[in-house]
């Protein structure tokens, strides 16, 4: 009797207090919404596009973009197309974004570890240095470089001489490099060639250390090989010496490599912006190993740079890269503030094009669509990384 | 007895205490250390002494900018001569007591929520009220007090203006992203994923170009939204993306027992999250809820870029004026220390908060 009475009960269990209907029906309601609304703008949008006589689609990036970038990687003119335009801009981000990255990295350890010194002075001045980069925005120190090197650099006739063949002026810095030659081709083909040895080296020495307990000194021989090849592929070819140095031409200078002070501004801004963040996250992850993973390591006699390559620093990376990695990302997607002092990156070039066709809704979405790219291609290059580094743990 | 009068006479060598002790600890223990301490002081040497001079001896604090050019050091008039349109921009000049207690308000409200004694039901209230006023301070148009078309508002009451609004509509919209997330309804999970990655994904900037340039475009006819109010909205969507990154945080670190416990109590969803969870949660993220904070309040200076007059904006608007023409550094250096002072205050509150809350009172 009992029985029945429960299952009846649970029978007429009204279904909008059945939680797996109500989940469906609150889904289908918030689903619904979402829809109502994204059709509300999108209509709205097609019928201001129609009205406004803008054009939609693709087509525009065929079309002859008619205006000049300032640098490029690529060969570009104004009689390209808006497409190539947009892959100067993107090559350009990726540009300084790597080079940005690496010195960031480099910069911030450095600080990272100051900051952890013993010696008191410079301890303070990396802990100074650290609170107040993070507490002025990016933009207002790109703007800062920026008028700095507009503002204190002379004019080409007068350019600063610091070193040998290096000139400073308010045009940029312009370096003295070896004038083309077939051979730097050979060289950088040599020097891949160095590389996949030097990783088959490794693999072998592991292998080896692991079966026989001989060491190979893979780390000295590894730099004799990445420079070595290359060297006697230079000497091969006759040791080509000619060097390319700029000259002072009528407004400005030509030959050597031209640095323009936008690339500058912005790459200096990033690096000492984001140094601060990366020291911040190496100094947690250095923290984060204990002071006896480092003593046990010396007492089984390992030597001090084995200490830090085999024990403190797998352990250090753990903690380190996640966070590294979305101050490498946040880097990337503050070189888009390059359009505020002018620097030819994606955002930029995409900005001209809005401006020359009207198509914002486009511009906008590649704008949105790239950086998508970057970060997503990052964060699956940073979990393999990360897989990589847990495995070492066991 | 001969022992204990012994111990007392033997003292620690002088080069182990006081001053020198000190020194010799933490300047000059170790050849490395030494090289060190001395490269860095001579670099101090070389830096300071020459960079006081040129900031506090040969500078010129209330000049023309005709007599500004004479001085060998930094121009600091160009402060002094335009503080009231760096700080409030085009706001009409007679009216600018409005925007300067709007901020004083501000202040005044967030000294008070410093202690956390005082984080109760009438704090949430003052709040409301508090922004309320400011509002209605800037806007106008009651009271007798003239209407001042937000087209005018600009400088240091803009800044603060679309960095606080856009926290606090930011903030429960983050949390309910962040309760997507973890929901266990995958239509809606899904939908919350895809909305945080997405705008945590692209720059800022992106969006900001889409408030200006596309959102008109989202209206009907006829509808305009000023500008303001577009940037203020693209800051606030993105700003949510990661509060909810930061409140999904401290879900994840609330134990199963609580969600069973409120369970075996019979709460529902709304009161479960309501009454046990949230309140544990979100306390658990204050300090990088405040870091989110502070880099909200830093990226509302990119509204430049759409050509809002924040403090930034203004500032460069006084440098194109052809008398404080190159005169960038003293600017900037000043716009600096506002934004510095600011950000410090703020990141040394969430560290205090960060030592008392892992107290655990």
């Amino acid at each position: 009797m009992i029985g029945f009475k429960d299952s009846a009960i649970s029978e007429k269990t009204p279904f909008w207090l059945d939680p797996k209907k109500r989940a469906i029906f609150f889904q289908l309601l918030t689903f619904c919404m979402v829809g109502l609304l994204a059709y509300y703008l999108i209509s709205n949008t097609l019928n201001n596009l129609e009205k406004q006589k803008i054009a939609t689609g693709f087509s525009f990036l065929q079309k002859e973009s008619s205006f000049e970038i300032g640098e490029s990687l690529i060969s570009y003119s104004a009689a390209s197309t808006y497409a190539r335009a947009l892959l100067v801009g993107a090559l350009n981000t990726i540009k300084v974004a790597f080079i940005g990255i690496v010195i960031t990295i480099l910069l911030g350890t450095i600080v990272g570890v100051a900051r952890l010194s013993t010696n008191w002075l410079v301890s303070k001045l990396a802990a100074i240095y650290i609170e107040v980069m993070q507490d002025i925005p990016i933009l207002l120190q790109l703007f800062f470089w920026y008028a700095i090197f507009y503002e204190t650099m002379p004019s080409p006739e007068q350019a600063l001489n610091p070193g040998a063949g290096i000139f400073l002026s308010n045009r940029g810095v312009a370096f003295t490099i070896p004038e083309v030659h077939p051979a730097h081709k050979y060289m950088l083909l040599v020097f891949l060639v160095g590389c996949a040895i030097v990783y088959m080296i490794r693999r072998w020495a592991r292998k080896r250390q692991e079966k026989t307990g001989q060491f190979f000194p893979t780390f000295r021989v590894g730099i004799a090989i990445l420079l070595g090849l290359p060297f006697i592929t230079w000497l091969a070819f006759g040791a080509p010496l000619k060097m390319d140095a700029p000259k002072f031409v009528g407004f400005n200078f030509q030959g050597g490599l031209m640095v323009s002070p936008e690339f500058i501004a912005l790459l200096m801004g990033l690096i000492l912006y984001t140094t601060a963040f990366v020291a911040e996250v190496v100094r947690a992850g250095i923290q984060s190993v204990s002071k006896g993973q480092k003593e046990a390591a010396m007492s089984i006699g390992l030597r001090p740079p084995l200490v830090l390559n085999l024990v403190i620093l797998p352990q250090a990376l753990r903690v380190i890269v996640p966070p590294l990695t979305s101050q490498m990302l946040n880097l990337t997607k503050n070189s888009s503030l390059a359009v505020a002092i002018g620097y030819p990156d994606f955002v930029s070039v995409a900005n001209t094009t809005i401006n020359q066709t009207g198509q914002s809704i486009e511009g906008v979405a590649l704008i949105m669509v790239v950086y998508l790219f970057f970060s997503l291609s990052t964060s699956v290059f940073m979990n393999w990384y990360n897989k990589k580094v847990a495995l070492v743990e066991r | 007895m001969e022992q204990a009068v012994q111990a007392e006479e033997i003292r620690p060598p002088v080069t182990n205490i006081g001053v020198i002790g000190w020194i010799k600890n933490n300047l000059f223990n170790g050849v490395l250390n030494s090289i060190l301490t001395l490269v860095t002081l001579f670099l101090l040497w070389k830096i300071v002494p020459p960079l006081f001079r040129w900031a506090f001896i040969d500078s010129a604090w209330h000049t023309t900018g005709q007599a500004c050019r004479q001085a060998a050091g930094a121009c600091w008039s160009i402060i002094s001569m335009n503080y009231r349109f760096i700080l409030f921009g085009f706001y009409p000049y007679e009216q600018q007591w409005r925007p300067f207690i709007a901020m004083m308000i501000l202040f005044g409200l967030l000294f008070y929520s410093r202690d956390r004694n005082h984080w109760k039901k009438p704090l949430a209230y003052a709040w409301i009220i508090g922004l309320f006023t400011m509002g209605l301070l800037m806007k106008g148009g009651i009271f007798g007090l003239p209407s001042v078309e937000s087209t005018q508002w600009g400088g240091l009451p803009l800044t603060l203006l679309l960095a606080v609004f856009g926290l606090t509509a930011a903030y429960p919209l983050g949390v309910i992203l962040a309760l997507g997330r973890r929901s266990k309804m995958r239509g809606v999970k899904v939908l919350c994923i895809l909305y945080i990655e997405l705008i945590r994904g692209v720059p800022l900037i992106s969006l900001l170009f889409m408030s200006s340039i596309i959102f008109p475009l989202f209206l009907p006819e006829g509808i305009t939204i000023n500008k303001i109010l577009r940037a203020q909205a693209a800051i606030i969507l993105f700003t949510a993306a990661y509060i909810a990154e930061v409140v999904r945080g401290g879900l994840q670190a609330m134990s199963r027992g609580q969600y069973e416990a409120a369970e075996s109590i019979g709460l529902n969803y709304y009161l479960t999250m309501r009454l046990v969870i949230l309140p544990q949660a979100l306390k658990i993220v204050i300090p990088p809820t405040v870091s989110i904070l502070i880099s909200a309040f830093k990226d509302t200076s990119l509204v430049v870029i759409i050509a809002l007059f924040d403090l930034l904006k203004t500032t460069q608007s006084v440098l194109s004026n052809p008398e404080w023409m190159g005169f960038s550094r003293e600017a900037y250096v000043f716009v600096a220390i506002l934004y510095f002072l600011g950000c410090f205050s703020m990141s040394n509150y969430s560290r205090k908060l960060e030592r008392e809350l892992s107290r655990g009172d």
